[in-house]
């Protein structure tokens, strides 16, 4: 009986920590989905354009693309890529879940479409499916807090994600959520088997147009080899005035 | 005495009749049975060195580990300088390049835009070079059904199967996009030039077959190969000669490693080495013995049985010939000396008649492509015996063998007979 009653037992410290965890939340008022609302608020907006440089770690060498982007919602997205010199000019349109590809080299646009979309863009850690969906968070994932912890020296909310859509790359996700800024720092993706799919780490956090956003996230493929692809935002505006044939196939040539 | 057994062989067909019928099926069937498993084994294993082995094989150490994947990104850079090397190394065999890919074909519309696609596989091989072999080796001219040869680069030729679905024609183009070298965007235009069928179901749905340079370039491949093929001069698989040759490569290679580590050096190895290939020769190699031991044991049995049967009807008669002083080990030999003849003119009717059957498959062939819907190994869908000069005298080995054994065993019983109970055996 007073084993049980331990209060130095592991398990008893374990349960009234975590226990303690939940009430602080509870106390501060916050659930799972206002916190992913505000995540949503920090991440998403109504439209944004970026520029931004992806390093690929090749087997041999690393490569760097870099590219500028216009998007709009979650449902209009154009992609043109600077540099290097063989991707230049190569460009990407997503308009409602369709996706398209002009290259000059071939003079073609190519539609991506089915079991393509899950593949690797440019053998980096994302695939087609990660770069179209800007859905909000909170739209496509039911949330729970499960606890807290410290990461990269800031107090973080643990957070589980479960699809409530079906049309969703990952079913499940665990997310570190900077508890005062809102941004993730974390994310792992599981598929529906449980099984981990992709780890993301994102840093350099920065306060953009009123909002915290973090400028360099860190892609891992965890199925395959290799030491993951670096995202690095060079600029970006978030609410400017986008032409709306920016978003047309005529802007793809 | 040869010929006094002969003409009791020929005259008594209660005798002789059903151990020849019997003798000639088994022969008949061994033929058959032998050729058409020595073809339908010989014929996947060239074609699978011919498509993707060849009987040695250079790449990257790194490319080695995932090569059914086609890591063209672990490629060998500086192709043309090793194969220098390996003309020097080995100047018998023909040593070419290839470029495996999978890969998007896109077929355009009137408007350049994405009319229909569909995942491919795709061969880069020395496809315009004058002394080249490689169309020889996937047999292209026969296997053209539409157009023609590609007779510059930019043009390819794409699988009937392929072009049907996406009712693309010859003359009209279409667009490869898959990844480069380096992980980037190919896009690369091709002509279609012709269609071809390769008989293969797998490789039927949806193939292309390049030029070396156009793939070097689709990919970003420049002066680069993912592999490196050897075909040895020999007409059929040369297991000792492949692997003499792999291992002085290898050797040499660790030598001028100096026991560094270096993940792109190339590495050798055999068509055996490869997935499913042990297997497949091993398999091969036992067919013959296999199907010698099962006929020679089932017809040993079935004339055994016979052979009793025939000594039962003969009772009588080994009994009056004891009777009249033959020597027991005269009359057992006679009956082997019997068994031999029947056994010959039964292997000499089977051979006879199974030798014409096995020469039409061989030229005409079987068409099982209906069989092989859904098949992904690399299989001829249209199968051929495979005629050696094993063919010739397989048929008689279970054919002379069983009839000889059965009759052995059954004439055992002749030593059993006594003198002394002759007189009360035969109710004299």
């Amino acid at each position: 009986m007073k084993r049980i009653i331990n209060n130095n037992s592991p398990i008893v410290r374990t349960t009234l920590i975590t226990a303690l965890a939940l009430i602080s939340l509870q106390m501060t008022g916050q659930n799972g989905k206002e916190i992913l609302e505000k995540v949503d608020q920090n991440l998403s907006s109504k439209n944004r354009i970026i520029e931004s440089a992806m390093t690929i770690h090749g087997r041999r060498s690393s490569r760097t693309i870099t590219s500028r982007s216009w998007t709009e919602g979650d449902k209009k997205s154009f992609t043109e890529y600077l540099t290097p010199a063989s991707e230049a000019g190569t460009k990407m349109l997503k308009l409602e879940g369709q996706l398209w590809i002009y290259t000059p080299s071939a003079d073609r646009t190519i539609q991506i479409s089915g079991h393509l979309l899950r593949q690797s863009v440019m053998g980096s850690d994302l695939s087609y499916e990660d770069m179209m969906d800007d859905r909000k968070l909170s739209d496509v994932y039911n949330v729970t807090v499960t606890g807290k912890d410290t990461l990269q020296k800031r107090d973080v909310l643990v957070l589980e994600l479960v699809a409530k859509v079906s049309d969703i790359a990952y079913y499940k996700q665990k997310m570190w959520i900077d508890a005062e800024r809102y941004v993730p720092l974390r994310q792992e993706m599981y598929a529906r088997s449980g099984q981990l799919l992709k780890r993301v780490e994102l840093t350099q956090v920065k306060r953009i147009q009123n909002r915290w956003y973090p400028s360099k996230v860190v892609y891992k493929d965890m199925l395959k080899d290799g030491k993951g692809t670096e995202f690095v935002t060079i600029s970006i505006k978030f609410d400017q005035p986008i032409p709306e044939h920016i978003f047309s196939k005529a802007s793809l040539r | 005495m040869k010929k006094f057994l002969l003409k009791g062989i020929l005259k008594d067909r209660g005798r002789s009749l059903l151990p020849i019928i019997v003798v000639a099926t088994g022969s008949l069937l061994t033929v058959f049975l032998y050729s058409w498993l020595t073809g339908v084994m010989g014929e996947s294993i060239e074609m699978n060195a011919n498509f993707n082995t060849g009987e040695v094989k250079v790449m990257t150490k790194a490319y080695a580990k995932d090569a059914e994947q086609f890591p063209n990104d672990l490629a060998i850079l500086d192709a043309e300088s090793l194969i220098t090397q390996l003309r020097e190394f080995e100047p018998t065999v023909d040593w070419v390049k290839r470029i495996r890919f999978g890969a998007l074909a896109d077929f355009p519309d009137s408007l350049g835009e994405t009319r229909g696609q569909g995942p491919v596989i795709g061969w880069g091989i020395d496809l315009l070079g004058t002394n080249s072999k490689e169309p020889q080796r996937f047999n292209l001219q026969s296997s053209l059904v539409r157009g023609v040869m590609p007779s510059k680069e930019g043009e390819a030729l794409i699988t009937e199967d392929l072009a049907r679905k996406f009712s693309i024609n010859p003359g009209e183009s279409f667009t490869l996009f898959g990844s480069t070298m380096e992980g980037g965007f190919a896009f690369y235009n091709l002509t279609i030039s012709g269609t071809i069928i390769f008989g293969a179901t797998g490789i039927d749905r949806g193939a292309v077959i390049m030029d070396i340079n156009d793939a070097q370039r689709a990919f970003g491949m420049e002066g680069a190969t993912g592999e490196i093929l050897g075909f040895l001069p020999d007409r059929y698989f040369n297991i000792e000669g492949a692997e003499e040759i792999k291992t002085r490569f290898n050797a040499l290679n660790i030598e001028a490693s100096n026991g560094e580590s270096d993940e792109f050096a190339p590495i050798m190895i055999t068509l055996r080495d490869q997935s499913g290939m042990a297997e497949m020769l091993d398999y091969t190699g036992a067919v013959s013995g296999l199907m010698i031991f099962i006929f020679v044991s089932a017809m040993a049995i079935v004339l055994w049985n016979g052979g009793l049967l025939g000594g039962l009807r003969r009772y009588t008669e080994f009994g009056v010939r004891l009777a009249m002083g033959e020597d027991k080990g005269h009359i057992y030999r006679s009956l082997l000396y019997e068994a031999l003849m029947i056994g010959t003119i039964g292997s000499v009717i089977g051979v006879a008649i199974a030798l014409p059957v096995v020469f039409y498959i061989n030229v005409h062939g079987i068409d099982l492509g209906g069989m092989m819907q859904n098949a992904t190994m690399m299989m001829p869908t249209v199968v051929r015996t495979h005629i050696t000069p094993t063919t010739y005298y397989i048929g008689f080995i279970p054919g002379i063998f069983s009839m000889v054994l059965g009759n052995a065993l059954a004439g055992i019983g002749i030593y059993k007979r006594q003198t002394s109970k002759l007189f009360n055996e035969l109710e004299v």
